[in-house]
């Protein structure tokens, strides 16, 4: 198998890094190039951008932010929020992401992952899944999808979807530990890799997460700060996690 | 040092060209033989589905031009479904022909998650480099592996890649740099 992964999330509103905890109260807290570049020195394997603003306000800046984060960036990145068709999800590759990342889109119309996989190729279709008592949630966490969790990621896998961004919506943004109950149900029902999200509050805490998904989404726990993800990257390696050396 | 870049209808195209930029060399997107048989080095990026790349490749008259390139000697780079695609056939999709640059096939990945998504170290070099992939080569003309699988292979003047050097960062740009230098 390939290096665990550690992955920060960049929340991307009109072009700018926004924080809150996720989708509420949001406040500018930087450009998406500058901070997505300093991650990358600071030893990130690849950068998550997630216009959370896009799906309810529907606006389309992730093409923009691709281009210019491809330009500064030489690390794998993936861009999310808003895409709803083929055309959307390519332009965002041909500007230089390596990934898209869908939801909501997928969730009204699950056929669109296959179109996706078929044009993309099934390494490029993340299906970021929200969820919340064994339910997936749509629109930002804002709906219901009726949809229990497991069984939609067994759909998603079979449709063509790479990878899964699971989201534990109840865990985001508290630091109180990722949801390993849910991770281990999903790496046993699927051999896609899985990419943990929600509630990385320490070292330990993402060190389990690795130890059932194959990479870690880290937002709130960085604090954009990257000088926070070269000390978790050196306390993972103590607590025995094996990190690519990114010299 | 300029350096010839497929462009026929697959992803990556872009961080492939801004990956050889930042090392100081002239890209160019080549859409038509021409473009691949003057250059320097002419680069096979791909990522996808093996038919649709193929069919793209064909369809303005690239094949041909990155044959005709490796039998005079020229430096070819395959990066990716850009190995994969100079091998005599990929298993995907009930089997497509590739350009047969390389004796060997793309095989799916049979062990471990798939797609294969992640750095990992490539022997001999040692050097951690960043894949994503489904398919991988078999071929006797294997130079390094990851992980038991093929990742780099070498046949005349064709050197193919199974990771993705544009986004494997100071490591990636490292190795760019040589494939540069002995163009």
């Amino acid at each position: 198998m390939p290096l665990p992964r550690l992955i920060p999330c960049l929340d991307v509103a009109g072009g700018r890094v926004v924080k809150g905890v996720r989708f509420r109260e949001l406040r500018d807290v930087g450009d998406p190039v500058e901070l997505g570049a300093a991650y990358s020195d600071a030893g990130a394997d690849e950068l998550v951008f997630l216009d959370v603003s896009a799906t309810l306000e529907r606006r389309g800046s992730a093409v923009e932010v691709a281009s210019r984060v491809a330009e500064r960036v030489s690390i794998p990145f993936t861009v999310g929020g808003g895409i709803r068709s083929v055309a959307d999800a390519s332009a965002v590759l041909e500007a230089g992401a390596d990934k898209i990342s869908v939801n909501s889109a997928v969730l009204t119309r699950p056929a669109l992952i296959a179109e996706l996989a078929r044009t993309l190729g099934t390494q490029a279709v993340v299906v970021a899944i929200d969820t919340e008592g064994g339910r997936v949630h749509s629109h930002s966490a804002t709906r219901d999808a009726e949809r229990d969790t497991v069984a939609w990621a067994r759909e998603c896998e079979e449709r063509g979807a790479g990878e899964l961004l699971v989201t534990a919506i109840d865990r985001d943004g508290t630091q109180s530990g990722y949801d390993l109950e849910l991770l281990g149900a999903l790496r046993d029902a699927v051999s896609l890799p899985v990419i943990a999200s929600g509630g990385a509050g320490s070292a330990a805490h993402v060190a389990a997460a690795l130890e059932v998904s194959q990479a870690a989404l880290l937002a709130s726990i960085l604090h954009e700060q990257p000088a926070r993800l070269r000390s978790l990257r050196d306390e993972l390696r103590s607590l025995g996690v094996p990190l690519r050396d990114a010299a | 040092m300029t350096v010839a870049i497929c462009a026929y209808g697959a992803g990556n195209v872009r961080s492939v060209e801004l990956a050889f930029r930042r090392l100081g060399a002239r890209t160019e997107l080549a859409e038509e033989p021409r473009s691949v048989l003057d250059a320097d080095l002419a680069v096979l990026p791909g990522v996808g589905a093996a038919r649709s790349a193929m069919d793209g490749l064909r369809l303005r008259g690239l094949d041909h031009a990155l044959r005709e390139r490796a039998a005079a000697g020229g430096p070819i780079l395959g990066v990716c479904l850009g190995l994969q695609l100079a091998l005599d056939e990929s298993e995907e999709d009930g089997g497509v022909a590739g350009l047969g640059l390389v004796a060997g096939r793309a095989v799916r990945l049979r062990e471990g998650r798939v797609p294969r998504i992640g750095w990992a170290p490539v022997e001999p070099n040692g050097e951690t480099y960043w894949f994503a992939h489904s398919y991988a080569a078999e071929t006797d003309a294997a130079v390094a592996t990851s992980e038991g699988i093929v990742a780099v292979v070498e046949s005349g003047s064709f050197l193919g890649v199974q990771f993705h050097p544009e986004k494997s960062g100071a490591a990636g740009a490292r190795f760019l740099e040589r494939c540069l230098s002995r163009a």
